[in-house]
């Protein structure tokens, strides 16, 4: 019953679609799935169909991006669109809906480049209607054009805070403040990885170039901010904070907060891959080689997805992982893997650089890792930090426990927003370090499916069977 | 309840336009805009309560992630604004609190 | 505190899910001083993770006479744990959708009726309807039992131990059992490295309890298995009962906080030495085509998670419980096939009576570790 595919790649992101490029070129027959409408992945959002203006105020690093949509008219190469993957198998059997419709197809090797999603900042009021991350904003400028309303206040850590606010700088819309959350003491622990980072200061010297622009533009910036409240009555109001040792409130009609990236370890996890706890991204990634290969055998992960290294090393990456598939595929031999690979990999390793300083600079602040009693951490069950304390309190000793005592997880987004929250509040109350205490057991469905998709499925009555528990 | 703060289309100008309704209010949007954002540009902040406390909430990943866009679109409760286009005529609710099994199926 | 606590166990029991548990407080009440070892947590397998039907309809009719008592356990559980462990006196109904199928539960509740009870009745199609407004229009009648009704497992699970441990119950978490050894009228029990000693030993092992019960010389065909559930998104109050269907698998019912449970006796695969399940696609999608066809309302809502827990199911699927016929000091209560939660009260009961007198009030004959021994059909080669 399932199509059967030499490659199947789940996400068309950067690493997605430069894998895509190597297979097609060397005529594997690939399906390419991808949940958004128009390959990019979110860094790339509608990079085939923003106009020139829209290009510009994105900017260049935005605009190279249209490189990589070549790799998808390859003869071989097939994207499905709209394609939302909720259960991979062991087997490599991949199942998604498209349009409401459920299809499972199969492949020989799966690359799984499902990048980033923002690290949850959970704070009182974050849960407000116009609190959006800031990762929302540039998708609604890069895929509509779209501006916030005024007052807009940007809050939290990270280069992608001060992205936006240059990007809305260039679109002429001046943001009303950005309250850094970045923690004082982050500046001297990351030092000691400047020497190496000046090895590829690109991304410093962009960073100050951001920064002199918005300073230029009179944008106050409120630095080492804490204790942040977001108020408002059906939507946000207001920012609390605290700065410079005083109390500040800001009013606002909008808000965008980041507090950095981690990798997207939906699949990964539901597949009982390794992972790895990786103390100075503060996140779990799968354990991987060089070309992505994972504990599982025909599954490799390039991208962010593996580890948060940005949108250029991500296509390196894909690139690497889709060579290493060339080779197990007998398409090409170790030697001239090797020499085809020389280039990304010492690309990959340049945009690594930079790593080690920006992550130890913009580590997230505890009071979003250890959230206060009363603050929600799993918006879609509405449990707060407060509760997770309290089933530790009864015995519960890890995430999955969690579930299990009031609900933290079972919501919606499975976990998405609360797993790196739920996990840290348990940790530090346990005082265990976080690969003790562990992370959700992720089970299908990745995304919720109606019950009539699932009951008009074409299958093989022995079709699946997956490690889940 | 109708916010009156709203995003703004930077080139409002350009592009087809498309009509839909939320709660039987109309709406204009562009071609190839999600859901949640013509919501956004019309000035829906939130298009949801939540079926724990029933809270409002309005879209805040825009990437499919954090299911805070949840609406009624064509009769089918709970879906992704954020990850629904637009169509000509469609016809958007509010979610408020958890769905009814008996309306949101047109069968 | 310190002298309960230093004083060396009576009896040690292996396994914190329910039936362990259970056994661990009655045996506590009675004045023993039980240890529990547990390879992982208090209900992380089946007790955990199960439906949480609390029901007698459709039993084995051995095991309705235990039922019946657990039942009225359960009308009072806050008296036996402290807690209501979720407890709702919902019913439970049996449907069916054609005069043959209605004529087949008329049938078993006289089979029912004439060992002396009555809590499986008959309702016709009004009735049904009453109770189920949702129902598909063509279902003609139901067995009720309207005394059933559901509880919250993982909830379930956590108040037995916490009780247990008010009680002076020590509870080891992350102790896997690896050997035991009898010795001069002493359990020898190796778990997680360590040594423990005591004359009483209680296997409530669930899906791993054949390997111990084959050390201490009684083998029996257990088979773990992974009944498989599935549940949606929260959607509003529509369905009290907890469902099932004659001609088919299933089981349906709707939590307080609006998810409705989907499973009913399909199954996927276990992996118990790796603490693993496998989903069978396959049969969730017959169990999603069933619902539609009895709940055609249901067909939009959104299925959030699948799961499968691990569970002990023996050839008969009726339990293993009571003494060893082999080994001196033994107890067994394992085997419950995917039905033991609402049994789980009186078991611990049955238990502590045999510890202490050596004798139960309850019928327990057909439970007896031995009993496939006698037959060719017993699935012990099958097995191995």
């Amino acid at each position: 019953m399932s199509e059967r595919f030499d490659v199947a790649i789940i996400g068309a992101g950067p690493a997605g679609l430069a894998a895509a490029g190597v297979l097609g070129q060397a005529g594997c027959s690939v399906t390419l799935l991808d949940e958004q409408a128009e390959p990019g992945g979110q860094i790339y959002r509608g990079i085939g169909s923003a106009s020139g203006p829209r290009k510009s105020v994105l900017g260049a690093d935005y605009a190279a991006g249209a490189s990589l949509l070549p790799s998808l008219a390859h003869d071989s190469v097939t994207h499905i669109a709209g394609a939302t993957v909720w259960e991979v198998t062991p087997e490599r059997d991949i199942y998604y809906s498209q349009a409401g419709k459920a299809s499972g197809l199969k492949a020989e090797h799966v690359l799984v480049a499902t990048g980033a999603t923002e690290r949850p900042m959970p704070f009182p009021g974050w849960t407000l209607p116009g609190v959006m991350t800031a990762g929302a904003g540039q998708i609604l400028l890069k895929t509509a054009g779209m501006l916030p309303p005024s007052p807009c206040v940007l809050a939290g850590s990270g280069p992608l805070l001060f992205l936006i606010a240059a990007q809305y700088l260039a679109a002429g819309f001046k943001i009303d403040a950005i309250v850094e959350t970045t923690p004082r003491g982050n500046l001297a622990k990351a030092l000691p990885h400047l020497p190496g980072a000046l090895l590829n200061n690109k991304y410093l010297r962009k960073g100050l170039a951001m920064l002199a622009s918005l300073r230029k533009a009179g944008i106050p910036h409120y630095k080492a901010s804490t204790s942040l409240v977001a108020e408002g009555d059906g939507q946000v109001e207001a920012l609390k904070f605290t700065s410079g040792g005083k109390p500040h409130r800001l009013a606002c009609a909008s808000l965008l907060i980041h507090n950095g990236v981690v990798p997207n370890v939906q699949i990964s996890r539901s597949l009982n891959l390794d992972h790895a706890w990786d103390s100075l991204q503060h996140c779990w990634h799968p354990v991987t080689d060089a070309s992505g290969a994972t504990s599982l055998a025909g599954f490799r992960v390039a991208g962010d997805g593996g580890g948060i290294a940005g949108a250029e090393a991500a296509a390196h990456g894909g690139r690497l992982a889709a060579l290493a598939i060339l080779e197990d595929l007998g398409k090409i031999t170790g030697g001239e893997r090797q020499a085809r690979s020389s280039d990304d990999s010492a690309a990959l390793k340049w945009h690594g650089r930079a790593r080690p300083f920006l992550d130890a600079l913009y580590a997230p602040a505890r009071e979003f890792l250890e959230p206060a009693d009363s603050t929600i951490v799993c918006r879609c069950e509405e449990v707060t930090a407060g509760k997770i304390r309290e089933f530790v309190d009864l015995g519960c000793l890890g995430p999955n426990q969690a579930k299990s005592f009031g609900r933290a997880g079972m919501g919606p987004c499975q976990g998405r927003y609360c797993g790196l929250t739920v996990s840290s509040v348990i940790a530090a109350k346990l005082g265990k370090e976080m690969d003790e205490v562990g992370y959700y057991r992720i089970r299908p469905p990745l995304k919720p499916i109606t019950l009539r998709e699932l009951a008009s499925m074409d299958l093989d009555d022995d079709a699946d069977e997956r490690p889940a528990a | 309840m109708r916010n009156v703060l709203h995003f703004k289309r930077l080139d409002e100008a350009s592009g087809d336009t498309v009509e839909l309704t939320f709660e039987g209010e109309p709406v204009t949007a562009r071609a190839g805009e999600t859901v949640a954002a013509a919501l956004l540009a019309a000035g829906h902040i939130s298009g949801r309560q939540t079926p724990v406390s029933g809270s409002p909430r309005g879209p805040y990943c825009m990437m499919g992630a954090c299911f805070d866009c949840l609406v009624e679109i064509d009769g089918e409760a709970n879906r992704q604004g954020c990850m629904t286009q637009v169509r000509d005529g469609m016809v958007v609710r509010r979610m408020t609190g958890a769905r009814d099994v008996d309306r949101g199926s047109a069968a | 505190m310190m002298q309960m606590n230093d004083r060396r166990p009576d009896v040690i029991v292996v396994g914190a899910g329910l039936h362990g548990l259970s056994a661990a407080l009655h045996l506590a009440r009675a004045g023993l001083k039980p240890l529990v070892l547990e390879k992982d947590y208090p209900g992380r397998h089946a007790s955990g993770v199960n439906a949480g039907g609390v029901r007698r309809l459709g039993r084995h009719l051995a095991e309705v006479p235990l039922s019946a008592v657990a039942m009225t356990m359960w009308h009072n559980i806050a008296d036996l744990v402290g807690d209501d462990c979720g407890f709702v006196r919902c019913g439970q109904i049996k449907i069916a959708e054609t005069e043959d199928e209605l004529a087949k539960l008329k049938k078993r509740a006289r089979e029912v009726q004439a060992i002396g009870y009555d809590h499986e009745e008959i309702i016709g199609q009004d009735e049904l309807r009453e109770h189920i407004p949702a129902i598909a229009r063509h279902c003609v009648g139901a067995m009720i039992c309207r005394d059933d009704g559901a509880a919250l497992p993982f909830r379930t699970t956590a108040a037995f131990a916490y009780r247990a441990r008010s009680l002076g119950v020590e509870i080891l978490e992350s102790h896997p059992v690896t050997a035991i050894r009898r010795d001069a009228g002493q359990w020898h029990v190796t778990a997680a490295g360590r040594q423990f000693e005591a004359p009483l030993l209680v296997n409530a092992a669930g899906a791993w309890a054949g390997h111990l019960a084959a050390l201490a010389g009684d083998p029996v065909p257990l088979q773990p298995q992974a009944p498989m559930l599935m549940i949606t998104e929260r959607v509003a109050p529509f369905i009290k009962p907890v469902v099932g269907a004659t001609g088919r698998t299933l089981s349906f019912k709707q939590f307080d906080n609006g998810t409705v449970l989907i499973g009913g006796g399909l199954r996927g695969k276990a992996f118990p030495e790796r603490n693993i399940t496998t989903i069978k696609l396959a049969a969730m999608r017959t169990s999603a085509q069933t619902v539609g066809a009895l709940f055609p309302q249901m067909s939009d809502a959104r299925i959030v998670r699948f799961w499968a827990g691990i569970e002990a199911i023996m050839p008969d699927e009726i339990p293993v419980l009571g003494k060893s016929p082999n080994a001196e000091g033994l107890y067994h209560s394992f085997g419950y096939s995917a039905h033991g939660f609402q049994l789980s009260p009186v078991t611990g009961r049955i238990i502590a009576d045999l510890v202490m007198h050596g004798e139960t009030d309850l019928p327990i004959e057909a439970f007896r570790a031995d009993r496939f021994n006698s037959s060719e059909d017993t699935g012990i080669a099958r097995i191995a």
